[in-house]
């Protein structure tokens, strides 16, 4: 497993930077899954895996029974995939919207840039009915 | 132990959970997030006068041990950066009052507002490396939505560069952070300092310390990883340009700063001579880039990068002096740059574009307003007696002081074309004649103060304005302040002492 698990994560990694640079916009996010699991996965095995006993700390002891395998990799990596599932699912979410918006899922189209940059800006008379209404 | 620690990130919390329960009224939404605005300052007040009668202050939550458990820690940098947060807070707050539709306000936007001042803030407490992780995440998700919320064209673009850019950049973060666990088992940073130097494997820890390099940098928007950001922050509502634009790159910058001088500083001839590199090219290519462009918001996003490079540079020195001049150069910047976005927005209510060749006329029929421009801009090209000149002859001080003539003389140059830039500004919005068309109807007749509510833009404003020429005026003791947080992190074993008790 100590050397498998890094060279899976490599993998998944360089896999996750070849969708990225794609020009779909959901091929690019789907890269940014497989990094955000590529790091996870690279997460775990720098904390060491290793076939020992669980960390679960009897009555009685202020320690469990050495040796015991190392629990924090795990929290750290439930606390990433949270974090990353949330942002993952704005990100599908701000996709979908984009695409109902603009049209396409194309990139280079998507990204042209804006030629009238006040748009997002209510204007003074409108902002005011709005306040009204 | 001081329980005050926790209360800047719990009091955005519960502002941003009562604004919530008053989600359709928009009037209790206001004030609850100015309200809540102002607690976080008086808070921050409090800290600040224990750490800076006592020194460094540390919680440990849960009451579990450094390196066990998460630490809050707040020095003299930690301070200063929440300081300068929770006055912009206020100022954005009230600003928002006027500047934000009853439909952004609506779908949560104070909520937003504090949930992004949480994660700021608890970046800059938190003293332990994944918990920054954390933080960073939470202050993202809410800058992805505020920057997205309104849905327009524009914004949806600005807004898919900005959150793929950002998730990559948190993504190798995490990586540089699982790295750093498997050479040392800990991620409290005050351990993580101890343990680093015994790390036999000097050139893994200089690896990681690029990894950071890349990852900080393309939150704080360095050379050559900042088109996302012009690319980003003139689309939404001026409110939310501003606070991205004054705050979010520092957060950045403060992660570079605690990271480059608690923990990597192994091989200070490699690491810091890639950072003086970078800052010079950050702030030439920021600059260049506002020279080029015509968009008012668009040019201040270009110097905000531009700018950034005298924070790198101030850091890459790596001496007190330097260090200090990048503290006082953050705060200083953190004033004039959102003022400037502040006016910006004003302007754009008077004469309904940020184009500006199609503005003019505002010196005409605005005096004050130009005033305000004025003092900002001249702040942010360094004129004395305002606050940026302080700033810039504290960095160029430490920069003469080491030899480093070349940067030092980048560091000037580019304050000339700043100058630049804000003069084109200055001709065109403020100087040039009234356009004869396309003018609003309401421009020129508008007051400042008065009908139209206007001056719940403008007050905030004044404030700001009045702030930098105070910073001006009364540098020395502020000034003071910076050096004893360049101090304190330079010498790291204050910081770790007071985390983990003595060694």
């Amino acid at each position: 497993m100590d050397t498998i698990l890094p060279i899976l994560a490599g993998a998944i990694f360089a896999t996750g930077i070849y969708m990225l640079l794609r020009q779909s916009l959901i091929l690019t996010i789907i890269g940014i899954i497989l990094i955000s699991n590529s790091v996870n996965l690279a997460l775990f095995s720098l904390g060491r895996i290793s076939t020992e006993n669980p960390p679960l700390i009897a009555a009685g002891s202020v320690m469990p029974e050495a040796p015991f395998a190392n629990p924090l990799p795990q929290a750290l990596i439930l606390t990433a995939i949270v974090i990353g599932f949330g942002l993952l699912a704005f990100a599908l979410a701000l996709a979908y919207r984009s695409y109902k918006e603009l049209g396409t899922v194309n990139q280079d189209e998507l990204l042209e840039d804006p030629e009238d940059t006040s748009s997002a800006i209510v204007t003074h008379t409108e902002n005011n009915e709005n306040r009204d209404s | 132990m001081n329980g005050l620690l926790v209360l800047p990130v719990v009091i955005p919390l519960i502002t941003a959970t009562l604004a919530l329960l008053f989600r359709k009224s928009s009037a209790m939404q206001r004030w609850i997030g100015v309200a809540g605005m102002a607690v976080l300052l008086v808070s921050v007040a409090m800290l600040f006068r224990d750490v800076y009668g006592d020194g460094i202050q540390v919680l440990q939550l849960g009451t579990w041990e450094a390196p066990f458990g998460i630490t809050l820690v707040a020095d003299m940098l930690s301070m200063l950066m929440l300081g300068i947060s929770a006055v912009m807070g206020l100022i954005i707050a009230i600003y928002s009052i006027y500047d934000i539709d009853k439909q952004r306000e609506q779908f949560g936007y104070y909520p937003l507002l504090h949930i992004l001042l949480m994660g700021v803030n608890g970046s800059f407490l938190t003293g332990d490396i994944f918990n920054l992780y954390v933080w960073f995440e939470v202050m993202l998700i809410a800058s992805f939505i505020l920057l997205a919320l309104g849905n327009s064209r524009n914004q949806l673009q600005g807004a898919l560069k900005y959150v793929i850019i950002n998730l990559f950049s948190s993504l190798i973060f995490l990586f540089g952070v699982a790295l750093l666990y498997g050479m040392t088992g800990t991620l409290n940073m005050a351990d993580l300092a101890l343990r680093l130097p015994e790390v036999e494997n000097v050139g893994l820890v200089t690896t990681v310390a690029m990894i950071f390099l890349v990852s900080f940098g393309i939150k704080a928007a360095i050379f050559p990883l900042f088109f996302w950001l012009p690319a980003s922050y003139h689309t939404p509502p001026v409110a939310i340009s501003a606070i991205f634009g004054g705050l979010l790159t520092k957060v950045g910058v403060y992660a570079l700063i605690r990271v480059f001088t608690l923990l990597f500083t192994q091989d200070v001839g490699y690491t810091h001579t890639i950072l003086i590199w970078v800052a010079g090219f950050t702030m030439v290519t920021g600059v260049l880039g506002a020279a080029s462009h015509y968009e008012f918001r668009k040019i201040l996003s270009f110097h905000i990068v531009s700018q950034i490079g005298y924070m790198i540079m101030g850091l890459a020195f790596n001496t007190a002096l330097g260090l200090m001049g990048a503290i006082f150069y953050v705060l200083h910047n953190i004033l004039a740059k959102t003022n400037l976005f502040l006016i910006s927005g004003i302007a754009q209510r008077l004469m309904g574009t940020f184009e500006l060749k199609q503005m003019g006329g505002l010196y005409r029929h605005y005096p004050f307003l130009a005033a305000l421009f004025l003092i900002s801009a001249f702040a942010l090209a360094g004129f004395p007696p305002l606050s940026g000149f302080w700033a810039k002859l504290t960095l160029v001080k430490a920069g003469l002081s080491l030899g480093e003539y070349v940067i030092t003389a980048v560091a000037i140059l580019v304050g000339l074309l700043t100058l630049f830039s804000m003069t084109k500004i200055w001709m065109t919005a403020f100087w040039a004649a009234v356009p004869e068309k396309g003018v609003p109807d309401h421009f020129g007749k508008m007051p400042l103060f008065g009908a139209g509510n206007l001056y719940i833009m403008v007050v905030p404003v004044m404030i700001v304005a009045g702030l930098i020429i105070l910073v001006g005026l009364f540098a020395q003791p502020l000034l003071e302040i910076c050096l004893t947080a360049a101090e304190q992190l330079l010498d790291p074993s204050v910081y770790i002492e007071a985390v983990m008790g003595p060694q």
